[in-house]
């Protein structure tokens, strides 16, 4: 009974990878296939980007400070407290801001989009689009993809931006040094290859977040407590696959572009 | 009883040459464990009304969902239009919906969208011009009675309305075949006499060929016995003996396609489980 449950679970983790592969390539292609909904487009991506601009400015700005307070305070041990502003600057845009703004959006428009979606499979009115002759997929999730991968890019330079001014505020009103300083060390120490890793992770993670989102919620079964598990599902798994990409990408773009 | 009197109009039959508009050859389909059901064979001829009768639970809507390719057959095919659809790839079948309709049980209305929004999605996405989607949405709502409601949204409407608000959407682009899943179902007597006189006044007046599933024998016969009179602009009963020869029975039960054939068939049928459910 143990190995039938074994095999039983297995085959199901196999077929949920091979219908996701499925599904997000299919929602890729559309980006590239007429017709493109611009109307949704610019409607997701209002609700994506400009919705989520205050909890990523938030997070941005206190992990700036956060990075701030901890750096200077292993960093005067060592009478290097100067290069708090690289420390800050390097840690948010290779890594934190794109990372933790993945992560803000993950929770917040993953989970609206599987269940927005699982709603509608619920109530028919996905097939109530299909039988009206209309690709739920084109219609749905492509514009939702191409609104997610976008808005992510900016949202994250834009917490990339925060972050480096909350931990110029921590450096000048907490730490009392010299604000400056901070600015030029976080500045001339950036260099292409931070640049190119921090805006290359933005793009993957936005493709990860809405096609995972939209996939749980157009695979709902179950009435509305399957929209609940849905829900759960899109936003565990885009967050986990967020840290594990990223895991790939830094080791990938390390060997390509050496820092 | 002036009634008998009068010339009843009944709809062309179907030209001869004309191929069925769906049919089902040995179909059979299943959901990850024994078959809903198997082996159902039947067609919808050009005209012809059916109505597809049985208990809960047995797969009617099921096989709605089938006809339009939104379930792909286990076993068997499913012609629609003359084209094989049982494997057709989904993007191909998108352009075949699109001459069909569908009323589903719930109605299945967009709830974000307004009631216009609703009925006219299938112009909307043609790219249709505003001017002409707002006429053939006031058309299309004063067909089933409900213009008023143009600028609503779902939730403010009555399950009936909504309903009716279906039917409009499914009627709006002149369909070829139009699927009924339980039209009727949990609405009160009133409001479903009102739903089943849209359905025989479209069968009537525009003969569009349709599937209606259902499971309250009252409707059937109603569609069977009742035709619309275009001058009194109402539904009104055939005379003594007469029927709707367009307007035939299926009956689906414990997975098998237990009967097809008229109303006279079906009354007279000696399968114990359509007498059964004829009491």
């Amino acid at each position: 009974m143990a190995i039938q449950s074994i095999e039983r679970t297995a085959k199901q983790v196999v077929l949920t990878v091979q219908e996701y592969s499925l599904f997000a390539a299919r929602a890729l292609m559309n980006l590239f296939r007429p017709p493109i909904y611009w109307t949704d487009f610019l409607i997701q991506s209002d609700i994506i980007g400009f919705g989520s601009l205050p909890i990523v400015i938030l997070s941005g700005f206190f992990t700036g400070g956060v990075l701030s307070l901890q750096s200077s305070a292993t960093l005067s041990e060592f009478g290097a407290t100067a290069v708090t502003g690289q420390f800050v600057s390097l840690t948010m845009i290779r890594e934190l801001g794109a990372v933790l703004t993945g992560i803000m959006v993950s929770g917040r428009n993953a989970s609206s989009m599987a269940s927005e979606l699982g709603s509608m499979v619920v109530t028919e009115q996905i097939d109530a689009m299909r039988a009206l002759g209309v690709d739920p997929i084109r219609k749905l999730v492509t514009p939702r993809i191409f609104a997610t991968i976008t808005m992510l890019l900016f949202l994250t330079i834009v917490a990339d931006a925060f972050g480096i001014l909350g931990g110029a505020a921590v450096t000048v009103f907490l730490n009392h040094q010299n604000g400056t300083q901070y600015f030029n060390n976080a500045y001339e120490h950036l260099a292409l290859p931070d640049i190119v890793q921090g805006l290359v992770k933005p793009l993957v993670f936005g493709y990860i977040i809405a096609s995972t989102g939209c996939f749980y919620g157009m695979r709902t079964t179950g009435g509305t407590e399957g929209v609940g598990r849905s829900t759960i599902s899109a936003v565990v798994n885009s967050s986990v696959l967020i840290i594990f990409v990223d895991f790939l990408i830094t080791h990938l773009l390390l060997s390509l572009l050496p820092a | 009883m002036s009634q008998a009197t009068v010339p009843v109009p009944q709809p062309p039959p179907p030209a001869p040459e004309a191929g069925p508009v769906v049919a089902l050859h040995n179909v059979a389909v299943s959901f990850d464990g024994p078959p809903v059901f198997e082996n159902v064979s039947f067609s919808v001829a050009p005209g012809e009304t059916r109505i597809l009768l049985g208990p809960a639970g047995v797969g009617k809507s099921v096989l709605l969902k089938l006809i339009l390719g939104l379930l792909p057959p286990l076993e068997g095919s499913v012609e629609l239009f003359g084209n094989d659809i049982s494997h057709m790839p989904e993007e191909k079948l998108f352009p075949l919906r699109a001459r069909a309709g569908m009323v589903f049980q719930e109605g299945a209305l967009f709830d974000s969208l307004t009631v216009r929004d609703n009925v006219a999605y299938q112009l909307i996405q043609e790219g249709v011009r505003d001017e002409e989607i707002d006429a053939r949405v006031h058309d299309a709502l004063r067909f089933v009675g409900l213009e008023q409601t143009f600028d609503l949204f779902p939730s403010s409407l009555s399950g009936g309305m909504r309903r009716r608000v279906a039917i409009a959407r499914a009627l709006i682009n002149q369909p070829e075949l139009i699927l009924y899943d339980s039209p009727t179902g949990g609405l009160d007597p009133v409001t479903c006499e009102t739903i089943i006189e849209l359905i025989v006044k479209q069968r009537d007046v525009r003969a569009t060929p349709s599937l209606l599933v259902t499971h309250r024998l009252q409707d059937a016969f109603t569609l069977c016995t009742h035709r619309y009179d275009s001058e009194q602009g109402r539904m009104v009963p055939l005379p003594d003996g007469q029927i709707n020869r367009n307007t035939t029975f299926l009956m689906l039960n414990e997975g098998h396609l237990i009967f097809d054939g008229t109303l006279h068939e079906l009354t007279h049928s000696t399968n114990a489980f359509v007498r059964e459910f004829l009491e």
